[in-house]
């Protein structure tokens, strides 16, 4: 793998820049690997990434029914955070936040990570406190959280409607100023590429129809490109997982929903921060080239038709336009949707699966982009040990019987989509 | 956008209608917590039909099984809620 410099670029202008090749070769199944990891998505490429990095595993297979960075990890609001109340989540999103921040580097590839800040806007005296609680849950934990008057809210983000008698007053907010955004294909293609440069076989257009088991272990998966041996294997396919872990006679607490996301024309600056709100679900922000990115709540029955309904649309434009009137003028040009796995608890599951050599990265809910890297660390360490990383440790399979669910949400464990 | 024909009701818009679970997700009280936990929260989740438990909830609040198929939205079946959804 040539180095992407800008020397390399000076010295292809003297060429036409006739020296680019494939980032990632287009890799042929081979007979069997050590780990097989299903799907193709950040999380499933930064798990093979760190296998083949931190654990000496080179004899890896990441198989993509798609192509690369086609599934959640092309669909989401890119936005990158770790202010979350409950210290599993915060702790975990933490590490993952940390590894976002040299992320380019390590991988030599442009990820277009830009710490521009994640806002909480508070609407009440109520929603204040709870941004206030929370931000002393993230300080004990040495997490940066920021208390922002009303004024301080208004001088960082002018374009919101300050007035009194607002559909949303705002009475101040919390931020996180290491929080910010990515360019999400990027995130894909950069660990693609970087995985491959370490030997990993990247498999697309390679669907997993079954596993091959023997002696109550698996062996391999079964694909439409032929059977392919493995001593372990990750599923990877936030959204899938459901189908995916019943080829294995698993039953998961996971049910998938649709969640939509917006995109409005392309505009010069106006939002340099993301703004979420503790309140509303709405989230807004700007991306490079210039479109105003929206998200909202997903549809809130099971789904896999990546299409959504259109009064989730009406409501986050809503909600957006009440935030930023200015909004109000502009055209939204595209609304996308992606399947997401809506766990019990709203949090991801991170853990072995009753059959032996198998294991489950999923139940990202909506939140799953910014854990990209340390959802691949993490599981890397779980599929090269059998052991989970501790940060992970929390998010087993097992915490439904135990009683140990991880609420974000307050409203305890909910068996049903949320 | 789903258009579930309410057997009170008639033909309605989605939005009136919230999701409560699966049909098989639905515990008896006597159920031993073991089984009462693999029935609350392990589910099929199929890219395909699968039984449903809706209310009517800004219509005329009953509670409704429907068969529904999850790729494709097609409905098959609407029909009232009866003792076998809840058999304790």
């Amino acid at each position: 793998m040539s180095r992407y410099s800008a020397l390399a670029l000076l010295r292809g202008a003297l060429t036409g820049q006739k020296h680019w090749q494939p980032a990632w070769r287009d890799a042929a199944p081979k007979k069997s690997y050590d780990v097989i990891i299903i799907g193709g998505g950040g999380h499933g490429l930064s798990t093979a990434y760190y296998l083949a990095k931190h654990h000496g595993i080179r004899n890896i297979a990441v198989v993509e029914k798609g192509w690369i960075g086609g599934g959640n990890t092309g669909r989401n609001t890119t936005i990158v955070r770790s202010n979350y109340r409950q210290a599993p989540l915060h702790n975990f999103f933490e590490f993952a936040l940390k590894l976002w921040d040299g992320m380019s580097d390590e991988l030599n590839f442009n990820v277009m990570f830009s710490p521009r800040g994640a806002l909480f806007l508070g609407h009440s005296d109520s929603d204040m406190r709870q941004l206030a609680e929370r931000g002393d849950a993230l300080a004990c934990d040495g997490i940066d959280a920021e208390l922002l008057s009303r004024e301080q809210v208004r001088r960082l983000a002018p374009l919101l409607d300050m007035a009194e008698t607002a559909r949303f007053p705002i009475h101040g907010g919390m931020i996180q100023r290491r929080g910010g955004t990515a360019r999400h294909d990027a995130v894909a293609w950069g660990y693609a590429r970087a995985a491959d440069a370490l030997g990993v076989d990247i498999i697309q257009d390679c669907e997993v129809t079954g596993f091959a088991m023997a002696g109550g272990r698996v062996t391999g998966v079964e694909t439409t490109r032929g059977v392919i041996g493995a001593g372990r294997v990750g599923i990877c396919v936030a959204g899938n997982s459901g189908p995916v872990a019943a080829m294995a006679g698993i039953k998961l607490p996971i049910e998938a929903q649709t969640l939509q996301a917006f995109v409005t024309e392309p505009i010069k600056p106006m939002i340099d921060t993301v703004i979420m709100s503790q309140s509303l679900h709405c989230y807004i922000s700007q991306s490079d080239k210039g479109g105003i990115v929206l998200g909202g709540d997903p549809d809130q029955f099971p789904s896999y038709a990546q299409r959504g309904l259109a009064p989730r649309i009406e409501k986050a434009a809503a909600e957006a336009i009440a935030l930023v009137p200015a909004l109000s003028r502009l055209r939204m040009v595209r609304c996308w949707s992606g399947t997401t796995d809506m766990s019990f608890d709203g949090s991801p599951i991170i853990s072995a699966l009753p059959v032996e050599g198998l294991y489950l990265n999923g139940g990202w809910c909506y939140g799953g982009f910014k854990a990209t890297p340390g959802s691949g660390f993490a599981y890397a360490q779980l599929l090269a040990t059998g052991a989970p990383h501790p940060l992970a440790a929390p998010f087993g399979l097992d915490r439904f019987a135990r009683g140990a669910t991880i609420d974000e949400a307050g409203v305890g464990p909910w068996p049903q989509a949320r | 956008m789903l258009l579930i024909d309410c057997p009170h009701c008639g033909p309605r818009a989605h939005a009136e209608f919230t999701y409560e679970r699966t049909r098989d997700s639905v515990v008896t009280l006597d159920m031993p917590p073991e089984a009462a936990m693999r029935t609350l929260y392990e589910r099929e989740n199929p890219r395909g039909w699968d039984e449903e438990l809706w209310r009517h909830s800004y219509g005329c609040r009953q509670w409704l099984v429907i068969r529904r198929h999850r790729t494709m939205h097609a409905i098959a079946s609407v029909a009232d809620f009866d003792d076998s959804v809840t058999p304790c």
